[in-house]
């Protein structure tokens, strides 16, 4: 079965390169993954001899510690390295950069970076494959897969559901890539948010609903996905004060009332607890966010093997 | 030195016919069916069989970087560059380093120029000093030194009360003001067009409004002032709207369009490749085709290239970081002609006509004209042949253009300016 998809040697900027066969492929694979990642010993020795370099040039802890660790479990040698754009706009270039580590001997790598565009450069400049690990506002695509995976676990489809994802939609990388990996395998997407925080051309685009009333949205969702709310949007003039945010568009017991009874809730983290979602939702039987961590792990044991051609 | 060029198309009078020119110094000096070569004793014969003799083409707006940024591009690469893509003037904007706001400055670039000898240069003085937006610079010590209009481009100044005093006194000594239009607040950090591309790829918008709103500003102040400007790179349908409303309501306005607004639609980035990053960015198809009726009807009246030449390590870098600017002159006339003229959206006359006499008559030359006793500033082209850019043959410092590598319809094989040849294949 995962045999006859060939993902070897491929780029991953987003979703959109990659056929609902081939992202069923991987959610497959995550499955022997993740029973791997329950064992008591839990390594593969699949990438043996593979060099994995995590070049991240803004700041993340859960995909980073998740990628390294996906990494590891399949024995791929690490280079680990952190920036801050800054540092890398003052000093050397991502051109040399990456050149220098292609030099070490890099199979692939695994790229965080603000400037939208940038695993598209890694690429370039190294001819090895890429996987994006979040762009800007661009593209999170290792994220959707595994929040693909986690509702396709718990409800044993994609196909025909309804995800509402609800919060800051214009900052969001997570939703652009949900939007196009969940559209592939059949649900029905629905954003939602104040209109100063969801972009213009969003239904066109992706084909998903798009709602500025919480009530609306929520109207019948087999999934609730929240979004982190940042502080700094507050200050670039886009909503009043989170206390107003979280009175209008939070998860919480009473909203998700106008979801499907015991619809999932999940969140791609860092979770403000209190504001977009309330720790009586996030922590009840409904939610799949540490799960989504989990999976997390697996997912990106699955893409790393498929993509470096490891042999089970 | 006498040049006898034979057997060439010649645009004449917006249409097309085969003649001999005599070039005598820096004059044509005769246009007949066949002038004998042993009558005239010409220098140098040019056989312009199977190709077009066009007017000198005129650029109302280009960087030549020089002062202070000669790693980009000098006046020396910059006049050769316009050379090659068939400019015989030239006029470079002032947001250099140090910004061109003094009148030596001025007679600087004019000097060093005419010193090279391969194009005409006139020089915009920036309208406020420094292009900061808060004073008025010396805008009639400039116009002693020669400078043909003023402009703050690259900046937009965006406190409407100095805009109108820079209107007021620009007027006073008899100088267009150029309006580059870009409201900071609403531009932001914006990257590309504020539309489906910057939802899409996750990159900040400029918004259409960025520029429209400071055309509508500025157009109200021209009316107030009675200053004549001329509007740079339009982007928008909205921002041809409102020029063609003041044209018709009598306000002094001009605009023109770039090669680069024309031809492509925000499509052109979801590759990332900063070759596209400009401002005004690249806008909807939507726009492109507003802007092109904008160009038919007349309310748009020339097309100047905004060559914007950036070092390849400077763009080589992530979108964000990039600067904004395509390089313009070499690719010019040939992509036109290629992805408008070849398509029939755009028609040969009137290519010539935005290109070279909309420009020449809006600088007041007495050249953009192929005719007797007028100065014998000539491109001829062969419309047939090939032409492609490489790193190695362009002649611009730098190579910032989505043609590289690219082949395109239309060579100037030869270029004629003030009766020299500035440009020979």
């Amino acid at each position: 079965m995962i045999e006859s998809f060939n993902l070897l040697g491929r780029n991953m900027y987003d979703l959109d390169d990659y056929t609902a066969e081939e992202l069923n492929a991987i959610l497959d694979a995550t499955v022997v993954m993740k029973e791997i990642n329950q064992r008591d010993y839990k390594k593969l020795p699949t990438l043996k001899g593979k060099t994995v370099c995590t070049l991240f040039i803004e700041n993340s802890t859960r995909t980073k510690i998740s990628f390294e660790l996906a990494a590891s479990r399949l024995s791929a040698d690490l280079i680990s390295f952190q920036a801050s754009t800054s540092s890398l706009q003052k000093g050397e270039s991502l051109q040399d950069t990456v050149e220098t580590l292609n030099a070490m001997g890099v199979d692939l790598y695994i790229i965080r970076h603000s400037s939208p565009g940038s695993p598209h450069l890694v690429h370039k400049y190294s001819n090895k494959p890429v996987v994006n690990g979040g762009d800007g506002r661009h593209a999170h695509p290792t994220q959707a897969l595994l929040d693909m995976y986690s509702i396709k676990e718990k409800l044993g489809t994609l196909n025909g559901l309804k995800v509402v994802i609800v919060g800051d939609i214009t900052n969001s990388r997570v939703v652009r890539s949900n939007l196009i990996g969940m559209k592939k395998l059949g649900a029905e997407v629905t954003i939602c948010g104040p209109r100063t925080l969801v972009p213009g051309y969003m239904d066109e685009i992706y084909g998903c609903k798009v709602e500025y009333d919480l009530k609306t949205a929520l109207k019948d969702a087999d999934v609730v996905m929240g979004l982190r709310m940042q502080l700094e949007r507050q200050t670039e003039g886009l909503f009043p004060s989170l206390e107003e945010y979280s009175k209008h568009y939070n998860i919480c017991r009473e909203t998700m009332k106008w979801a499907k009874k015991d619809a999932l809730v999940m969140h791609p983290g860092p979770m403000n607890r209190g504001i977009e979602i309330l720790p009586e939702i996030a922590e009840s039987p409904q939610s799949v966010i540490i799960e989504q961590v989990a999976n997390g792990v697996a997912v990106r044991m699955a893409l790393l093997f498929l993509i470096l051609g490891g042999k089970m | 030195m006498k040049i006898l060029i034979k057997n060439g198309m010649i645009y004449h009078n917006k249409s097309f016919i085969k003649k001999d020119i005599l070039i005598d110094n820096e004059k044509i000096s005769e246009i007949k069916d066949n002038i004998i070569e042993n009558d005239v004793y010409p220098d140098k014969i040019i056989d312009a069989q199977d190709k077009h003799i066009f007017p000198g083409f005129v650029d109302l707006h280009c960087h030549l970087r020089e002062p202070g940024q000669t790693h980009k591009e000098d006046i020396y690469t910059g006049t050769r560059a316009a050379a090659k893509g068939g400019f015989t003037t030239i006029c470079a904007m002032p947001n250099t380093y140090p910004v061109i706001d003094n009148i030596a400055s001025v007679e600087f670039v004019q000097r060093k120029a005419k010193d090279i000898g391969l194009c005409k240069v006139k020089v915009i003085g920036a309208s406020s000093k420094k292009i900061e937006g808060k004073e008025i610079s010396e805008i009639a010590t400039m116009k002693e030194g020669g400078i043909i209009a003023v402009s703050d481009d690259g900046a937009c100044v965006q406190n409407a009360k100095l805009q109108q005093n820079i209107m007021k006194y620009a007027r006073n000594f008899d100088l267009p003001v150029i309006i580059h239009a870009e409201d900071y607040n609403l531009a932001g950090k914006g990257q590309v067009h504020g539309g489906k591309i910057a939802t899409r790829l996750g990159l900040s918008g400029i918004p259409g409004v960025a520029e429209e709103l400071i055309i509508a500003r500025d157009l109200m102040l021209a009316e107030l002032t009675k200053c004549q400007i001329h509007i740079a790179h339009l982007s928008t349908a909205k921002s041809v709207q409102l020029v063609r409303e003041a044209k018709a309501n009598g306000i002094q306005v001009t605009s023109e369009v770039t090669p680069h607004h024309l031809i492509f639609n925000e499509d052109c980035l979801v590759t990332f490749d900063t070759n596209y990053k400009c401002k005004p960015p690249i806008r909807s198809e939507k726009d492109r085709q507003a802007l092109l009726d904008g160009l038919i009807d007349g309310t748009i009246d020339l097309i100047a290239t905004d060559h914007a030449p950036h070092s390849d390590y400077e763009k080589e870098k992530e979108f964000d970081f990039a600067p904004f600017g395509i390089n313009g002159f070499e690719t010019a006339f040939a992509s036109l002609y290629t992805e408008l003229v070849l398509n029939g959206s755009l028609s040969l006359e009137m290519l010539i006509e935005k290109m070279a006499v909309a420009p020449s008559q809006w600088l007041r030359l007495k050249s953009g004209i192929v005719d007797i006793d007028k100065p014998a500033d000539l491109v001829i082209v062969d419309l047939n042949a090939d032409i492609n850019f490489t790193y190695d043959n362009m002649l611009s410092k730098s190579k910032n253009t989505p043609y590289l590598n690219k082949s395109l319809k239309a060579k100037v094989s030869t270029t004629i300016c003030d009766g020299k040849i500035t440009f020979e294949l």
